[in-house]
């Protein structure tokens, strides 16, 4: 029981940077219908961000972390420039590889430059963690899950309460409807992606001193991102959350009860079940054509 | 992909001459593999851009002709290969009876992985792909017991007669060629243009009959085919295989191949597997940096996607195309037939009962009766938001009914899905035109000929035949070979309502076909749904115009609010209150 419990803490640990990313996934998507497939990377370039400059550089924690994350809005305005905003016009499927090409080259230019050698990052705290009764606290962990409580509070209370909010809902429902009422969809679309590349930034950084700041690291979390979008149902906030949170859960238990090795591999399998048998996810996905 | 941009309608060589001089040049190229004598080096890289190539055929199949992503194709070139190479060695048996159990395997697991996912959207696919392509590595690294793990596998052998490293070379050469002559021709077999349907409008394609989760399904199944025959040749060809060779960057560098050269023919795949494996040799000194190298196909992806979506030689060809002019081949009007679903007379085709579409708690359309006699036109008319295009939808399949029953002639449909309802009898078109924009009139046309059941369906000459007379009775004879952006708005229309004619409909369900035409275009309109009303097929039409509605047809039926508010001869309709208030309002109650 007290092992359960333990695993239950770390799994929802780490299940809070996949939610973290795949409601990076889910904004985009919802402005842009489009999933973009670096938001990995995103995560990725931060650590290493943090790595120049709270280890090469030896800057104080706090201001490499600021710094990093300056570096992520920087880098989504550019990548929706670069990536994004030339194709808008034309189908997903252009988009989507465009996104796969800017992910092939984040992640290897990263590669070239750092080598490929795994390097370490300290987390934020000194303390390692307490004891909380049969569970041990790890502090890294709990961070993750209160930052990631509080931007998901942030969140609602700025989409639901804000101006800059609606402008933003409005354009994901009908970029057409959104125009005509003056909205600059070119501005909202932006936003989003920086907003989206920062959030994404942040769960990299947090979630580096669990796992090696590695090259792998975007892509791997940006897979279990995306099977958390789709067991919460695509395009649904909410949905991304717990699905982020459900998979850190098992595939915690998956690596303590079946395999080590294949931890990485039932993603997949919660993926595929959850495609063949519940594809619309747990909340449902709002599909529809007009014929 | 999409090449809306563009449109390529690639010569390819038509009958047993164009044949025949393929086969010549296809035995020359095989005989100068195998007669010249090269070193090792050359001859790795040929080996490399021969069995490479035939990998990338996979992805011109699934991506160029389908629309459909893959980035998975390293694990079937895995799947192939680790068949040859383990059943070679640890296993026993001939290479032929593994490189089949490699192609069965990759082919097995390509059909799964589509069947679960293609149901979906695009961006699954994707994802899926990616995660089955992990998920291959991890297994290829840790399941020592089989695999070898990291070691991989060596001392492959080769079979008997082809021993010799030139004489392999020839044989990979020959099935390149084989595959790739077969890749080239699929665009235009009935598959193939199924194929370039659903990527261009995978709704119309359904809709036209065709059944797209099926052929996409097979479109992704061909693809990891391929994969593995290329697998198991490589795994011959090099002697010595490991996991490296089968991950994700790998998969990267074949998409990268087959966008580069040219998504949409064999011919790009192949220049585009010959230049990324030629480039890297050139510029070896890329390779001492890692990374580096996949650094620069990532940001060419994006480059070519951005300023060459057709790749090298769909760039090339959109070149030539411009000089090359159509032949106006005639089609007969009168050829046309329409059998209105054979026995013709009194009966009905359609009938409604009851029928209901909720979206949540908007009733959209609200237990709607409607009986729909054979022979004549027959109009649905009713104010903006009255249930008209969903009625429409619901009847031929695009959104699923409440509650209620659909019957066409006698026959419930309403649980089939919009291909089956197409095979069923069922033609439509639609409000917004949905033609598949890289393909000409022509083939548009005979895609809707083509529906299973119908009697050219199986004849390539008749089906042509039928398609130019279809395209003849709606007056574009002799433009059946122009592409379809060549032609105006109205005539749009117009290819659109031929496909559906082609297809020998019971019933022909047209949506706004008067919307957005100018007057002259609306009069050409107005005689055309006659022409085909006088050949006996019945129609249901909807529109806003009342001229036109008036003029063509007999019987009206009127909703509002998702409920049937009027239904009888068309005269008599357009005077009753109920309808005159729906559209005009009330007058005002009289003061007392």
């Amino acid at each position: 029981m007290d092992l359960v419990l333990q695993l239950l803490f770390t799994g929802i640990g780490i299940g809070a940077v996949y939610a973290l990313v795949a409601l990076g996934f889910v904004l985009i998507f919802r402005a842009t219908n489009v999933v973009n497939f670096a938001q990995g990377e995103f995560s990725m370039v931060a650590a290493f961000l943090m790595v120049l400059l709270a280890v090469d550089l030896e800057w104080p924690y706090w201001l490499a972390f600021a710094a990093a994350l300056v570096g992520m809005a920087v880098l989504g305005a550019v990548f929706n420039l670069t990536v994004y905003y030339p194709l808008r016009h034309r189908t997903y499927l252009p988009v989507i590889i465009s996104t796969i090409g800017a992910s092939i080259f984040l992640a290897n230019t990263t590669l070239a430059l750092y080598g490929p050698q795994p390097r370490v990052l300290s987390g934020w705290f000194d303390n390692p963690g307490f004891t909380l009764g049969p569970v041990y606290v790890d502090n890294q962990y709990l961070l993750i899950i209160v930052v990631t409580a509080a931007l998901v509070a942030l969140q609602y209370w700025f989409f639901e309460h804000t101006l800059l909010g609606k402008k933003l809902q409005a354009t994901s429902q009908d970029k057409e409807m959104a125009s005509l009422l003056g909205i600059r969809v070119s501005t909202m679309i932006m936003i989003t992606f920086v907003y989206s590349a920062v959030i994404g930034g942040i769960a990299g950084i947090l979630v580096a001193p669990i796992l090696f700041v590695s090259i792998q690291m975007g892509a791997t979390i940006a897979l279990k991102a995306f099977a958390a979008t789709i067991i919460g149902g695509f395009g649904d906030v909410a949905g991304a959350i717990i699905g982020g949170l459900a998979l850190g859960v098992i595939e915690t238990f998956g690596a303590a009860y079946v395999s080590v090795p294949y931890k990485d591999g039932f993603a997949f399998l919660v993926l595929v079940a959850f495609l063949i048998f519940r594809p619309q996810g747990i909340f449902g996905e709002r599909v529809a054509e007009k014929a | 992909m999409s090449t809306a941009a563009t449109t390529l309608v690639p010569a390819r060589p038509k009958g047993r001459l164009g044949l025949a001089a393929y086969a010549a040049f296809a035995a020359l190229v095989v005989a100068l593999a195998v007669g010249v004598p090269t070193n090792g080096y050359v001859l790795n890289i040929l080996m490399q851009a021969a069995t490479f190539s035939i990998v990338v055929f996979g992805l011109t199949v699934v991506l160029g002709l389908c629309g459909q992503i893959n980035l998975a194709q390293a694990a079937f070139f895995g799947f192939g290969a680790y068949a040859v190479g383990l059943g070679t060695t640890d296993w026993g048996g001939p290479f032929w009876l593994w490189l089949a159990v490699g192609m069965v395997l990759a082919t097995a697991m390509g059909a799964l992985l589509g069947a679960s996912t293609l149901r979906l959207g695009g961006h699954y696919l994707a994802m899926v792909t990616i995660s089955f392509q992990q998920i291959v590595t991890l297994v290829l690294i840790n399941w020592l017991p089989v695999t070898k793990g990291p070691d991989g596998v060596g001392n492959i052998p080769r079979p008997a007669p082809f021993l010799e490293a030139h004489v392999y070379l020839g044989l990979c050469v020959a099935i390149l060629a084989v595959v790739g002559y077969l890749v080239w021709r699929l665009p235009d077999t009935k598959l193939g243009r199924a194929m370039r349907a659903i990527r261009d409008n995978e709704l119309a394609a359904s809709v036209a009959g065709i059944d797209a989760y099926k052929v996409k399904v097979t479109a992704f199944a061909i693809s990891a085919l391929l994969g593995g025959l290329g697998g198991g040749l490589f795994a011959g060809g090099f002697a010595y295989i490991s996991p490296d060779q089968f991950s994700f960057a790998e998969s990267v560098i074949f998409l990268t191949m087959v966008l580069l050269g040219g998504v949409a023919s064999p011919i790009g795949a192949v220049i585009g597997t010959s230049l990324l494996i030629l480039i890297p040799e050139w510029l070896r000194f890329l390779k001492s940096i890692p990374g580096l190298y996949l650094a620069i196909y990532g940001a060419a992806v994006i480059l070519i996607v951005l300023f060459m979506p057709d790749g090298i030689y769909g760039f090339v060809r959109a070149r030539l195309e411009r000089w090359r002019r159509p032949v106006a081949r005639p089609g007969n009007a009168a050829a046309l037939t329409l059998s209105g679903g054979g026995s013709a007379g009194a009966g009905t085709v359609l009938e409604l009962s009851a029928l209901a579409k909720h979206f949540g708690g908007l009733k959209a359309v609200d237990g709607v009766d409607l009986a729909i006699r054979r022979g004549g036109v027959h109009a649905l008319i009713g104010p903006n938001g009255s249930g008209k295009t969903t009625t429409l939808n619901v009847i031929s399949g695009l959104s699923r009914a409440t509650g209620g029953q659909v019957r066409l002639d006698g026959r419930d449909i309403t649980q089939l899905p919009a291909h089956a309802r197409t095979q069923a009898g069922l033609g439509r078109t639609f409000q917004n035109i949905r033609l598949w924009r890289s393909m000409t009139a022509l083939e548009n046309v005979m895609i809707g000929a083509e529906r299973p059941g119908s009697a050219v369906a199986n004849d390539a000459a008749a089906l042509e035949e039928r398609a130019r007379a279809a395209l003849a009775f709606v007056g574009l004879d002799g433009r059946a070979d122009e592409p379809i952006a060549r032609f105006s708005y109205g005539h749009q229309r117009a290819i659109e309502i031929a496909r559906a004619l082609a297809a020998d409909p019971t019933l022909l369900l047209l949506d706004e076909p008067g919307a957005g035409l100018n007057s002259t275009e609306k009069v050409e309109l107005r005689d055309l749904l006659r022409r085909i009303s006088a050949r006996g097929l019945t129609i249901l039409i909807i529109d806003h115009d009342m001229t036109l509605v008036s003029e063509v047809a007999e019987h009206i039926t009127v909703l509002n609010f998702g409920r049937r508010i009027a239904d009888g001869y068309s005269a008599d309709v357009l005077k009753h209150p109920d309808v005159v208030a729906a559209y005009l309002g009330t007058a005002p109650d009289a003061p007392a």
